[in-house]
């Protein structure tokens, strides 16, 4: 039986890191998609910027109420996956409950800390899911979010819930089995919240017992390891990849938009000016701007593949808040949604449809004022921004595709140099104006 | 003072006697040419002449710094101008340039070096900050505004773009006013609808115009004056309180107009 239960625990472990490894390497193969950008300078800010954003969860602070919340279930993200760890070398090697005679009274104590944590996650879960469905934060509404979106937000939250029980259930059985001084269920002392279990499976005789506390314990086991690929195809990658998002963010100023080196030799040599490289032919010309998903940074990609769908970005968008169509989130889940659909289908980038015009409207990037409270809104500092002022580059430069209105603004600071129908001559009269 | 006794020096001229000034006033498109925002310029000219500071202005020769064609996808036309903008700062070796514009501001600083421009750039908030806490300027001693209520609007290209807030605030309770806070401040402050070029457009189909609903905000602290640092800000805000009918309870106005109007300018 013993041999059994190891033998099937190697597969289930082997088939959760075989399918884990599959996904890591299609979103990787999905990052890589972008245009390459450096983001590997400045090391100390970068590592200040993941421990004070990612680890320390600074920006979620904003809102103080679903920080705590969401601090439960990410305290018990991290600190219960060191007894999974306990789980992974019981299940290799049959054994039960390992570290529990090396920790001595130190194992009941952090059980209770863990069961402490399960039931903080399982009070944190449940408030959200009311506050999804019922209060109907207005957020989690939007157009965006119907369908799937909105099913898989509920799907993780019950999950967790449900993985949550099985912990607790599990321990409660296993001191039900201790009590009747069944072989192999070490001494933990008294586990505080799980003893509340304990009357459900007072009457269970201890053959059942022991296949109830299996079953919990297999269940909480394969819940984990299916919770993790599951979240490799959902809105919840951002548990891992918040990490490197934050050190790979933006460290520079929100104003300062990346300098387009490819237009910049051109102009030099308009400008009759020395250019770098000016006696070198131009290197393969790309496009100008965005129009696909392979033209944005990797960076841009993997905020993609960041965005939890929380909506604090959508929320602060001025252009959302007054009714336009544009949400930053929208525009974040449409890049993810492109480059899944590039890796999926047999054609890849050429299978007929673009991230702009397929996935992305001009209305949508057109209603943008570039005032950065998306940028500044999300907790994991994923950059909608940079993708809409790449999308609106192709617009203006290869499409000529620009509101109409724009193209005036263009041609008067090319006349006129100014965005006004101004004459240039008149544009020192105010001086006059005053010394009169 | 007198006007007659104002002294508008250009580059042009400081450079054929001979002298550089400390300073460069970039006026802006909207300072040089938007008949409300003239005043704007003219106020902060008048507080340059009063400290005495050594500045110039480049008068016919500036020219748009090209950020509105960069917001809108022209990165063309941007490093045109922006490459012509700094031949002509090269020729003058500017090193410091004051601006009362946000937009300007923001690309000076952060745009420009990319292409070869490197300067000390400063906000207009940020240099009367300075001359306040210099004592070159004390706003409070007329009492121009005393029992007045304020509120300031962040404009994005200060504020999050540059993370310039305490600088405005600091001026403005240099007068003897009442600062109240909009709900959606600093960090958090909500956009007038005017950056990103939407300015030069008008707005996508949607429920509501953006600077209305800011309007509406600053309107709810029951400040009589809307305090702007960007001309941008000033027009949508001007326009917010015009659509709301409140044009002669509510006036929106820049720092540089509070100061001169505090010390009698």
């Amino acid at each position: 039986m013993h041999y059994l239960q190891q033998v099937l625990f190697v597969l289930v472990l082997g088939l959760a890191g075989y399918l884990l490894a599959k996904r890591v390497q299609f979103i990787k193969k999905g990052i890589k998609l972008g245009k390459p950008v450096n983001r590997s300078d400045r090391r100390s800010e970068r590592w200040r910027s993941m421990l004070l954003v990612a680890f320390g969860q600074k920006k979620m602070f904003k809102k103080p109420l679903p920080a705590l919340l969401h601090l439960f279930v990410y305290a018990g993200f991290l600190i219960i996956n060191i007894e999974v760890l306990e789980f992974i070398i019981d299940g290799l090697a049959g054994t039960h409950r390992i570290f529990a005679p090396y920790l001595g009274s130190a194992y009941g104590w952090l059980m209770n800390f863990f069961e402490f944590l399960a039931v903080a996650v399982l009070t944190a879960c449940v408030i959200f899911l009311l506050r999804r469905n019922i209060v109907k934060v207005p957020r989690f509404h939007k157009p965006e979010m119907k369908n799937w979106p909105t099913l898989d937000a509920n799907l993780i939250l019950v999950t967790e819930i449900i993985l949550m029980l099985a912990i607790l259930g599990m321990n409660a059985t296993d001191q039900l089995l201790q009590a009747k001084g069944v072989a192999h269920y070490p001494h933990t002392g008294k586990l505080f919240f799980s003893s509340f279990l304990k009357p459900v499976f007072q009457h269970v005789e201890p053959g059942s017992l022991v296949v109830l506390e299996r079953t919990f314990w297999w269940f909480h086991i394969i819940g984990i390891l299916g919770f993790a690929v599951y979240v490799t195809y959902s809105k919840h990658l951002h548990i891992f990849l918040a990490f490197p998002n934050t050190y790979f963010a933006n460290l520079n100023p929100k104003g300062k938009m990346a300098n387009m080196d490819s237009v910049t030799n051109e102009v030099k040599l308009m400008l009759g000016l020395p250019a770098e490289n000016a006696t070198a032919p131009p290197a393969e010309v790309g496009r100008f701007g965005a129009k696909d998903v392979n033209d944005l940074s990797w960076k841009s990609l993997m905020d993609a593949f960041t965005c939890t769908e929380c909506g604090r970005c959508t929320a602060e968008c001025p252009a959302n808040q007054t009714g336009k169509k544009l949400s930053p989130r929208a525009i974040i889940m449409a890049t993810r949604d492109r480059v899944e659909e590039v890796l999926t289908n047999h054609k890849g980038l050429e299978n007929g449809k673009t991230l702009l015009n397929d996935f992305i409207s001009h209305e949508e990037i057109n209603a943008c004022t570039s005032c950065n409270a998306c940028v500044e809104a999300c907790p994991v500092l994923i950059d909608p921004l940079s993708i809409i002022l790449e999308l609106r580059r192709y617009i203006a430069m290869e499409e000529s595709g620009s509101p109409a209105a724009w193209n005036a603004m263009f041609q008067n600071i090319e006349t006129n140099f100014a965005p006004w129908k101004f004459a240039p001559t008149d544009r020192f009269n105010w001086a006059d104006e005053l010394k009169k | 003072m007198s006007n007659t006794t104002i002294k508008i020096p250009t580059m042009a001229e400081l450079n054929a006697k001979g002298e550089s000034p400390e300073i460069l006033f970039w006026v802006g498109c909207a300072g040089s040419f938007d008949d409300r925002y003239k005043s704007v310029t003219k106020a902060f000219v008048k507080i340059l002449n009063k400290v005495g500071v050594s500045f110039a202005v480049l008068g016919q020769e500036e020219s748009c710094t090209g950020d509105p064609a960069r917001r809108a996808g022209n990165e063309f036309l941007f490093q045109m101008q922006a490459m012509s903008n700094i031949q002509v700062l090269e020729g003058y070796h500017v090193k410091k340039i004051v601006t009362a514009c946000p937009h300007c501001f923001n690309t000076l600083k952060n745009e420009y070096p990319q292409l070869g421009g490197n300067y000390e750039v400063i906000h207009h908030s940020t240099f009367l900050q300075q001359l306040i806490d210099e004592g070159k300027v004390k706003p409070a001693d007329g009492k121009a505004f005393e029992g007045q209520k304020i509120t300031y609007h962040d404009s994005c290209y200060l504020g999050r773009a540059n993370n310039v807030y305490q600088a405005p605030r600091s001026v403005l309770k240099a007068l003897d006013t009442e600062l109240v806070e909009m709900k959606r401040c600093k960090t958090n402050g909500l956009c007038c609808g005017a950056g990103g070029a939407q300015m030069f457009k008008d707005a996508e189909p949607g429920a509501k115009e953006i600077n209305v609903e800011r309007t509406e905000e600053a309107l709810d602290t029951g400040a009589n004056i809307i305090a702007s640092a960007c001309p941008f800000c000033l027009t949508m805000l001007a326009d917010g309180v015009k659509a709301k009918n409140k044009e002669t309870e509510v006036k929106v106005f820049d720092l540089a107009e509070l100061i001169a109007q505090a010390e009698d300018l």
